[in-house]
């Protein structure tokens, strides 16, 4: 067959319906995210307000150590995150993808249950369990392994445990996207060739499922880089991250051309990832737009 | 042949109860009698009944489902009809759009609450519901567009041909091809939209004013003013909530024909 | 518009124009970006006739069909039906009804809903729609299966969905877009007489587009064969077979035993051709008017048209000398490869239970044919 000459699209209803929502858009979401950029670069007023003279002075001041300190801890804990949620997520994706077919929307269903739940409650579980006389030191004092409690909460393990445990489901979908796509025959042509496990798994399997790993990787370190709930509850005084920081700078101490330059480095660091995402995803069919 | 072996079922095991256990918990000790120990003094229903007659919070819950109800209904009808519409815009301009449209679901959402915060401080709007509707319009546009557009791209383009063939207008295309196949992914969009508005924190958080408390925000106090029963009660409830919200777009979705 | 109107579903109003042509296309052309996918092509389909558009991939065949449904416009020329002209009429209001390739039937409607949905979308009454769903369901042998889904069919029984729910809007035509070529090689061979049949028996008229040359050659009245964008010869299907226009055609109709060569002076009644492979002796060729002697040509026979035999024809026939190279038995026939000269396969087949004698592989043979069989293309 020719390909079909025109684009044959489905609706059969005019573009300008889209009108009004990209209108939408623009007023309330880039508009708004114009006049952060815009702020970033004015200069506070001595009681709080905005005095509106070009200045690079806010990006200077986060040079300052105080502020790198946090938005090095931020990609840390995202990067620590990152890897704990493939550590995790890989089995878990790859025993999803090798089970009965008719089971896996189940499971699936099953990881991504949490996540559409929501994220402040889910957050808060982590509370009871992490606290003083939460379960989990009670648990360890019962069987005798710690004498007194430990300070479990308010830590930055707490934090990264918080992470890891609201975006597992995003390294989870993509990596059961990539497994399900290699062929098992391709693991059996392996073995019978000789190949350890070992081997199988760095020499076929991960090059194979490679794409779906960048993806994963990426969408688990997005969400974790600008949380700011997780460190909030979960974390101390000493392990706040960006998140915090911008809030800190809005509500607390009104520097809101501070909070602003913070802002956009934020934004500068996410929006590499989502680059990054898009061109490992142009390669290979990404897990968020199947074509 | 299955290559599971035993180290990849106990991982994903443990993956699973760490997923399930934290929640597990909560909902269990929201059923706790014991004031303030976590040590289990016998199951009750009281920090429910509690939770009946906190005024404020039933206030509370009053305006996270007026914000989520207002907000599902615009964005579905914004951003539906950007799904409609772009459609048969030329190739290039739907990539700009997608770009715009996925912007908002990826830019952490601090960042959204406080670009809409100042917004609206600059345009001397007072903070409160109708700043949240409009903020939650905002988010919702997105996923409402996409879930949509995700539909509209796996559906043959043969069926649209077919029907304007068998003498249908524009309009009996979309009435009686386009919204008939696209009615299970619509009413999933709306479910997904009323969650996530139900749901959220942080845009609400910035862009109410002290009039207008949702639920989340309601939690939110709560823990930070210290930990009572009544926040177990309130969480389990959310968690019901939301996850029967889930269900039932999971469900309707799972029609698709 | 012509309003619903409900006459039993058979020749419509053959009596009043039979002669005059449904479909007249005027020298359309259609570019997408630099490539010009139908060049000036030009047609009439007569009432009640089966008309396929043959051709290979990329031919144009299904941009042409595609205008003729509306979904696009010729960049030039004219599209008429019933002596109206088409041009900016959008498919909905065009009197054509398409069976599309995909079949696309409404995966959330009925089968019934599916038939009734062009008679729905014209406000045919009720009533009236379940009789003629009825009716073409009948005709289509589907009664019965009314409240099916389109996924509960078989891939035959959707394709006769397909077909019903064109021909219960009794339109001037039926548009047929490559109708089966998502069926297995059997159900094909079934639909083919089941959709000639349907045809004969409404009286339809049928533009069917088509790469398989056998389906077109069995179930059309004309075949209008198309490469490149061209229309490069339309006519019956035997003539189209016997008589092409061009070595393309004559190739993508069937095989094409050809042999090179230029034209020499007049012996008898016939005129000579010298192969320009040497080697092999001038041959005898039916004698057109006009081409002078020292034109080069290629003569092209058909299988069908070549004798194979151990010795030497007794008859002056052309004749040819070669050997057998290969010999591929199909149960109903045996085919032989014969080397020609040095670079040429022809073809021959001899049918299964005719008693000639067999043929054995390397062994020389005598390929000879009547002088006014071969068919010459000049350059």
């Amino acid at each position: 067959m020719p390909p079909r000459p025109l684009p044959s699209r489905f609706s059969s209803l005019p573009g300008w319906l889209a009108v009004p929502g990209l209108l939408w858009m623009s007023v309330f979401f880039l508009v708004p995210l114009g006049l952060v950029f815009a702020i970033s670069f004015a200069s506070r007023g001595t009681y709080g307000g905005i005095v509106w003279e070009f200045t690079p002075s806010n990006y200077l001041d986060l040079l300052h150590p105080l502020y790198g300190k946090i938005l090095g801890q931020s990609m840390w804990y995202a990067t620590v995150t990152t890897a704990l949620c493939f550590v995790l997520g890989f089995p878990l994706a790859y025993v999803i993808a090798r089970s009965p077919v008719r089971w896996q929307p189940l499971l699936l269903l099953l990881v991504m249950l949490p996540f559409w739940t929501n994220f402040l409650v889910r957050t808060y579980a982590w509370m009871i369990l992490l606290r003083h006389d939460g379960l989990i030191n009670r648990f360890l004092m019962a069987l005798g392994v710690v004498d007194a409690p430990l300070e479990l909460l308010y830590t930055p393990a707490a934090v990264v445990i918080g992470l890891v445990y609201g975006y597992l489901p995003f390294m989870v979908l993509p990596l059961y996207v990539a497994v399900e796509r290699l062929d098992p025959l391709l693991v059996e042509a392996a073995w019978d060739l000789y190949a350890s496990r070992w081997a199988v798994l760095t020499h076929v399997i991960l090059p194979l499922t490679k794409p779906g790993i960048v993806g994963g990787c990426i969408l688990v370190f997005i969400p974790s880089i600008g949380s700011f709930i997780t460190p909030d509850l979960l974390g101390g005084a000493r392990s706040m991250m960006i998140g915090n920081l911008i809030q800190h700078e809005y509500l607390v101490v009104r520097d809101w051309p501070l909070g602003s330059a913070v802002s956009f480095v934020l934004m500068a660091v996410v929006m590499t990832a989502v680059v990054l995402y898009y061109r490992s995803a142009s390669r290979t069919d990404g897990p968020l737009e199947g074509r | 042949m299955r290559h599971s072996s035993a180290g990849l079922n106990v991982v994903s095991l443990l993956a699973m109860l760490f997923l399930y256990g934290p929640i597990f918990v909560l909902v269990l000790y929201s059923f706790n009698a014991a004031h303030l120990s976590m040590a289990w003094r016998g199951a009750t229903l009281k920090w429910y009944a509690a939770l009946m007659h906190d005024e404020a919070l039933l206030a509370a819950t009053a305006n996270s489902l007026l914000i989520a109800v207002v907000s599902t209904i615009g964005a579905t009808c914004l951003g539906g009809l950007i799904a409609l519409g772009m459609d048969r815009l030329p190739g290039r301009r739907q990539l700009l759009i997608e770009g715009t449209l996925v912007l908002p679901l990826v830019i952490p959402e601090v960042m959204m609450g406080v670009a809409l915060m100042l917004f609206f401080v600059m345009l001397n709007m007072p903070l409160g519901l109708t700043t949240v509707i409009l903020g939650h319009i905002v988010f919702n546009i997105p996923l409402v567009t996409i879930m949509l557009r995700t539909r509209l791209r796996k559906l043959d383009p043969a069926l649209g041909e077919a029907a304007a063939d068998l003498g249908a207008s524009s309009w009996q295309v979309f009435r009686y091809v386009t919204l008939p196949l696209l009615r299970p992914a619509l009413w999933g969009a709306i479910l997904v939209a009323f969650t996530v508005s139900l749901d959220d924190f942080l845009v609400t958080f910035f862009t109410a004013g002290p009039g207008a408390t949702t639920l989340p925000l309601k939690v939110y106090s709560m823990i930070k003013s210290g930990v009572t029963p009544e926040i177990n009660a309130l969480s389990a409830l959310l968690l019901v909530l939301s996850m029967s919200c889930v269900g039932l777009a999971l469900h309707l979705q799972r029609r698709e024909v | 518009m012509t309003t619903p109107s409900t006459p039993p579903l058979s020749i419509p109003d053959g009596s009043r124009s039979a002669k005059l042509p449904v479909i007249e296309i005027r020298g359309i052309v259609r570019r997408h970006g630099p490539v010009t996918a139908v060049d000036q092509v030009s047609f009439e389909v007569r009432r009640g006739e089966f008309f396929s558009i043959l051709g290979p991939s990329g031919a144009g065949k299904t941009s042409v069909l595609r205008m003729l449904a509306g979904f696009e416009d010729p960049d030039q020329g004219d599209v008429l039906i019933d002596g109206r002209s088409m041009l900016g009429v959008p498919p909905n209001r065009r009197p054509l009804n398409l069976v599309f390739q995909s079949y696309a039937l409404f995966p959330h409607l009925t089968v019934f809903e599916n038939v009734a949905f062009g008679l729905k979308m014209r406000r045919v009454a009720p009533p009236l729609i379940a009789e003629q769903v009825r009716e073409a369901l009948t005709m289509v042998k589907l009664l019965g299966k009314e409240s099916r889904l389109p996924a509960q069919l078989s891939g035959g029984e959707q394709q006769r969905v397909a077909l019903a729910r064109a021909l219960v809007n009794k339109p001037a035509v039926v548009l047929l877009d490559e109708p089966l070529a998502a069926l297995d090689q059997q159900l094909r061979q079934e639909m083919q007489v089941e959709l000639k049949s349907i045809q004969e028996q409404a009286g339809l008229t049928c533009v069917c587009v088509t790469h398989h040359q056998e389906e077109a050659m069995m179930m059309s009245d004309r075949i209008a064969v198309m490469h490149q964008g061209r229309m490069w010869q339309i006519g019956a299907p035997r003539e189209v077979y016997e008589r092409p226009c061009n070595l393309f055609v004559s190739r993508f109709l069937g095989v094409s035993n050809e042999l090179p060569g230029r034209l020499e002076g007049l012996v008898g009644e016939h005129r000579r051709f010298q192969p320009s492979d040497d080697e092999q002796p001038p041959l005898l060729v039916h004698p057109v008017s006009d081409e002078e002697a020292g034109r080069s040509a290629t003569l092209s026979l058909r299988p069908e048209q070549l004798r194979m035999t151990h010795e030497r024809p007794a008859r002056p026939d052309p004749l040819l000398r070669g050997r057998i190279e290969k010999t591929l038995f199909s149960g109903s026939n045996t085919k032989y490869l014969i080397r020609v000269g040095h670079d040429r396969l022809w073809e021959v087949r001899h049918r299964s239970g005719t008693h000639l004698p067999p043929f054995a592989l390397g062994e020389p043979v005598f390929l000879s044919w009547s002088a006014s069989d071969g068919r010459l293309f000049f350059e």
